[in-house]
């Protein structure tokens, strides 16, 4: 099958690198091309719409451009960015004065990279942004996964937790309210899926953890006061935000409600990467504040 | 009568329309440019030609100045064309030696330009003028009319209906497509706001009619199809078996006991699926007709064969189960039709945030009806699925009402029955209940104090939509109600054990194909739609065919049976008139010159066009003037009365004058 | 609190600010808020803001800029998109926040030193300098403009980033970055152009 194109977004290369770590290795075994994006700039997330709409367009803009030279999808792990960039081309379409202005300045600013003769970038909007979940499920299939997986994972209950960029408002992949694409990849791991953990789609606070630590505690704490007490080892997340929301306070929200919490929380693609037997490091699970493998242990001293 | 030799003799008005058609049109220098019009005698204007004085105008003109045909300027067709036929008929000539023209809503009422506007409605009276001369004096034939009529529906709606009716003497058909009738009021335990039990005062009424010897009851029966027009329809019914002869039936239900089946597996459609019934069961305690049914899908006998059949066997003495009972068709004779289909209830899991078929602990209020019912599934025990009794319950007001992404309307009655399962609960249960709402909505007479009775009772109100039902924390078995409460400024987390959703009204599945088969039309909403909102609610865009209920919009059963009583009315005025006269703007073939091709046949929406001995030939009395075939003959040899060629190129003629 | 602070007069609201805040949607939808609460009820920060949505749609609908443009209501939004999916008139209200976002700094009426505005600067400053953010960075900067005291709690953690290689010391830069920050620029052009026409 064609490969694709792929836009890491900030996080993945910092905070989020296990993120990128696991989804190369896990694409790399199914024979999926993953190609990085030459040149791409962030996406604006939420931040940058919140001063200056124009320019927050135009700067999603310059990466569709960049990807729409191969005519391939874009694949963009990142909840945040995944929506970004969707809404833009959804913008785009439905604005024509507004593509007519981001798409001449893009080209009287901006050129292929890569190029020496200066050609200037251009957008036509036809680029398919996608997300990791969306081309497992949809396009590898859940199937041609479940064939690859060696070492299942037996005994261990993973809680699935989509945040509430890749379901709201747009929700072309899966369903709004109760979204099941990451479940049927976890179900392909062996693993026992929380399918009734009823806040998978609950704001994790996103970026006020690190402005109002207070307020995002109160976000994060519910989320994972209840996983736990449905009996989750494991939160599997698709955002590299609602990951470092969920792992990185664990000792403060242990403080909050007076019991203690140490849940590992990993990306769905590191749960199939160790499913499939790829091992600890190519995964990036070394990078985990809170580790995985004593729960794996655990697990299996019950059996 | 004055006829002219030749020359006819025409009048016209333009009228004002107080200022709907003379704030925008010059209806002066309309009525100067009329008289220089061809063929006109005298040209007037007036502030309100449909008024008596106005009407009086006309006749005295008739009579003074020898007139012998008419023009009137003003609004549509629609409103007053049979006004100012009659009129003229009343001065002494032929109603059809009149053309109405419409410069209401064709101009005054549609353009802003005032020069234009006037210059359009010269032009069409110039247009009518011209035509009017050519009219023909035709008869309005009068048909007679079916005094048998038919109720389709028999909840609340349909039986006070077919009552009304069957007491002023008319043999009322009533068909229902339940095994019962009595609708969903049936199903109700207390109705607001005086707390009547719904039983109580609808059994009687369905005793009446089981007893009336002019309703015949029909269950177990739908309409399949309608054909024919007002006064004179043929309603094919289908009939579904109950495999059971209901005249051998008594209703003693020893039947149902030795069913094999010891205890019923499938669920119960009255108890909306929280109880169980066997294959072979009484729609419900009350039911008329007091007779059984069998379901092919849960019976043994039906699915293998193979059945021990030990109710008929109890039923030896009657013999009343009939296993090869087959599906029938009637066609029935009827002069109107009432059209009293009722409502469903809104699918709660079209709103999946409040967890309706997901959590146990949610119900519909139609469930919470059944479950404070004597006669449902828990005998009036208020236990919920799980075997608990709640201590706190949460209603939620509007569930796919007042919102974009379900219905945009509000369904009139749940602010009230919230109330009154507020009230009921409160007094069975004594839980906490905290109702939900976006507003009160207590109009009626005795709704206000209600509201506040149930308020002394310290039931809670919140304002504020309730955003998110989801499972406590610490496995509780209670759901968490999250809302803001917007009169106090604060978002709450509510924990409840039950959660009661009001449910909107919605029109049944079927209203589109039922409104195919009447040739009614549906408003915004999919309710059937009434002729005019505040001056016609009970009849509709097609004569003899009339609405009752809540199939023609949301609303509370005192609404219902003052609907019904109204649509009866409607049809008793209409029945007893003995006759309808019928428009003379049919078409006809001329059939010297048919040759016999049958492309009309065919084309008829209305069957009226028959092929006989090599000619087409047009019934009259089902004509309804459309002018398809008129159009459609390729020799040109279907005319249509009041639409001749000539009458159309001389309007044509008329308004082109000027271009 | 006095009694006083509890009375507004006619003159006390902006009705340019109320027009233009209606405007903000087509068909004057916004006047169609119903004020059910269901936006503030499905809004996972509303209990911290000074005003959840609904108030705050409400207050600017009448015309009370400064109370709207001045509340933390609006830096507190985390489009999460739950008020949007939720309203009962399809009203989009997170891209309404988003808008009464840029309007409160515009206008000069935000809160300043309010964290999320504060990194909303420092990110959009990152951005058109090297057109990628490096997360360290940002948060270091956002430390040292709203109080690194703040911050100290966090100092472990930040430490443990930086053992496990998830926060670099060495800026992330995409190579063209001067053509980005071009493009910002003429962005602005453009923009000044319209609103000079």
């Amino acid at each position: 099958m064609t490969g694709y194109d792929y836009y890491p977004g900030c996080s993945l290369k910092g905070t989020g690198k296990p993120y990128e770590e696991s989804l190369l290795a896990v694409f790399g075994a199914l024979g999926v091309g993953l190609d990085e994006l030459e040149d791409w700039n962030c996406c604006g997330a939420t931040a940058y719409m919140a001063v200056d709409e124009l320019k927050a367009v135009a700067l999603a803009t310059r990466n569709l451009a960049l990807a729409e030279r191969s005519g391939k999808d874009l694949v963009a792990p990142c909840n945040a960015c995944w929506l970004v960039l969707n809404k833009t081309n959804h913008r785009l379409e439905d604005d024509e004065s507004l593509q007519r202005t981001v798409c001449s300045a893009l080209g009287a600013t901006c050129t292929v990279p890569n190029t020496a003769d200066k050609e200037p970038l251009t957008y036509t909007g036809t680029v398919n942004v996608r997300h990791p979940l969306d081309v497992l499920v949809n396009d590898v299939g859940v199937d041609a996964i479940a064939e690859k997986v060696t070492k299942p994972l037996e005994g261990l209950t993973v809680a699935p937790y989509y945040g509430c960029q890749i379901v709201r408002p747009l929700s072309p992949f899966d369903d709004q309210d109760n979204p099941v694409t990451m479940d049927k990849l976890l179900g392909a791991t062996g693993c026992t899926v929380l399918e009734d953990y009823p806040f998978k789609t609950r704001c994790c606070g996103a970026s006020q953890m690190m402005t109002m630590p207070d307020v995002g505690l109160d976000l994060v704490s519910m989320l994972l006061e209840d996983a736990v007490a449905r009996g989750a080892d494991v939160i599997a997340v698709a955002c590299p935000l609602c990951q470092f929301n969920l792992e990185g306070y664990q000792p403060k929200v242990s403080n909050l409600l007076g019991e203690k919490v140490n849940v590992p929380i990993l990306y769905f693609t590191q749960l199939i990467g160790m499913a499939m037997g790829i091992d600890h490091k190519t995964l990036g699970l070394q990078r985990s504040f809170v580790k995985v493998e004593p729960v794996l242990a655990g697990r299996s001293a019950h059996e | 009568m004055s006829e002219s030799n030749g020359t006819p003799r025409i009048g016209v008005y333009v009228c004002h329309c107080g200022t709907n058609i003379a704030a925008t049109i010059d209806v002066f220098a309309a009525q100067v440019a009329a008289e220089s019009m061809p063929g006109v005698t005298i040209s007037r204007e007036y502030k309100y030609m449909c008024s008596d004085p106005g009407q009086e105008i006309i006749k005295e003109d008739i009579r003074e100045l020898g007139l012998d045909r008419v023009v009137v300027a003003s609004c549509s067709p629609c409103l007053h064309e049979e006004t100012f036929r009659n009129a003229i008929a009343d001065g002494g000539i032929n109603p059809y030696y009149f053309q109405m023209v419409n410069i209401r809503e064709h101009a005054s009422w549609v353009h802003k330009d005032k020069a234009a506007a006037t210059e359009k409605a010269v032009d069409l009276i110039r247009a009518a003028v011209r035509r009017v001369r050519l009219h023909e004096p035709l008869e309005a034939r009068r048909v007679p009319i079916e005094p048998k009529v038919m109720v389709v529906g028999a909840g609340i709606a349909g039986i006070h209906a077919a009552l009304t009716m069957a007491n002023a003497g008319k043999h009322v058909y009533l068909v229902e497509r339940e095994p019962s009738i009595g609708g969903h009021m049936a199903m109700f335990d207390k109705t607001f706001p005086t707390l009547d039990c719904a039983a109580c005062i609808l059994t009687p009424k369905m005793t009446q009619v089981r007893a009336h010897p002019n309703i015949e009851i029909m269950t177990m029966s739908e309409v399949t199809e309608v054909d024919g027009f007002v006064g004179n329809y043929t309603v094919t019914v289908k009939h579904n078996p109950r495999y059971i002869i209901e005249e051998a039936c008594v209703g003693c239900q020893e039947c149902i006991d030795a069913c094999v089946f010891r205890n019923g597996k499938t669920p119960d459609e009255f108890n909306l699926g929280l109880s169980k019934r066997k294959p072979i069961y009484m729609p419900f305690p009350q039911a008329v007709p007091q007779v059984v049914l069998i379901d092919p899908d849960g019976c043994i006998e039906f699915r293998t064969g193979k059945c021990k059949k030990t109710c008929v066997e109890v039923c030896a003495d009657r013999n009343a189960i009939d296993f090869q009972q087959e599906v029938t068709f009637e066609d029935l004779n009827v002069g109107a039709i009432i059209i009293a289909t009722g409502f469903k209830t809104f699918d709660a899991t079209r709103v999946p945030r409040y967890g309706y078929g997901k959590f146990d602990g949610v119900y519909t209020a139609l469930e919470i009806e059944r479950l404070v019912n004597a006669s449902g599934p828990t005998e009036g025990d208020i236990v919920m699925r799980d075997g608990r009794k709640p201590k706190s319950i949460g209603v939620i007001h509007c569930v796919g009402s007042r919102d974009k992404n379900t219905n945009e309307y509000c369904s009139r009655v749940c602010c009230m029955y919230s109330l009154k399962l507020s009230h009921l609960l409160r007094e069975k249960t004594d839980a906490e209940i905290y109702e939900f709402y976006i507003d009160m909505r207590t109009p009626g007479k005795g709704f206000e104090e209600f509201y506040n009775r149930v308020e002394k009772e310290g039931v809670h109100f919140i304002r504020g939509k309730v955003a998110d039902v989801y499972p406590e924390a610490g496995n509780t078995g209670k759901l968490v109600l999250q809302a803001e409460d917007t009169l106090a400024g604060m978002v709450r987390k509510i924990p409840v054990d039950m959660v009661v959703l009001a449910t909107g009204l919605e029109p049944k599945d079927d209203a589109e194909d039922v409104r195919r088969t009447f040739n009614i039309t549906c408003s915004g909403g999919g309710f059937f739609m009434e002729r005019h909102p505040k001056l016609a609610p009970v009849s509709t865009f097609t004569d003899g065919v009339f609405l009752a209920g809540a199939c023609q919009g949301p609303k509370d059963i005192p609404d219902t049976v003052a609907q019904a009583g109204a649509a009866a009315a409607e049809v008793l005025a209409l029945v007893d008139a003995g006759f309808i006269e019928l428009e003379p703007n049919t078409a006809f073939v001329v059939e010297e010159e048919c040759s016999g091709c049958k492309t009309c046949v065919g084309l008829c929406p209305f069957h009226a066009i028959a092929y006989d001995n090599g000619k087409a030939h047009i019934n009259e009395v089902l004509c309804k003037g459309c002018g398809t075939c008129v159009a459609a003959c390729p020799s040109g040899v279907i005319r249509q009365n009041l639409f001749e060629d000539g009458e159309i190129f001389e309007e044509i003629v008329g308004v082109l004058t000027n271009a | 609190m006095t009694t006083e602070a509890m009375i507004r007069r006619e003159a006390d609201r902006d009705l340019e600010f109320a027009a233009w805040f209606t405007g903000l949607v087509g068909e004057e939808k916004l006047r169609e808020c119903i004020h059910c609460g269901v936006c503030s009820g499905s809004c996972p920060l509303a209990g911290h803001m000074d005003f959840g949505p609904r108030k705050l749609m409400y207050l600017a609908r009448e015309g009370f800029a400064d109370d709207v443009l001045g509340s933390n209501t609006l830096w507190l939004c985390t489009s999460c998109y739950a008020c949007t999916v939720s309203c009962p008139q399809q009203i989009p209200v997170t891209d309404v926040m988003y808008a009464l976002k840029r309007k409160a700094i515009e206008s000069g009426k935000a809160q300043k030193r309010h964290p999320v505005a504060v990194m909303a600067k420092g990110f959009t400053k990152m951005v058109r300098k090297r057109g990628r953010l490096t997360e360290g960075y940002l948060i270091a900067g956002l430390a040292l403009r709203t109080g690194v005291h703040k911050y100290l709690g966090m100092a472990g953690m930040g430490i443990n980033a930086l053992r496990t290689g998830r926060i670099s010391l060495r800026h992330d830069s995409i190579k063209r970055h001067d053509e980005l920050t071009h493009l910002l620029d003429v962005v602005d052009q453009h923009r000044e152009e319209v609103a000079a026409k």
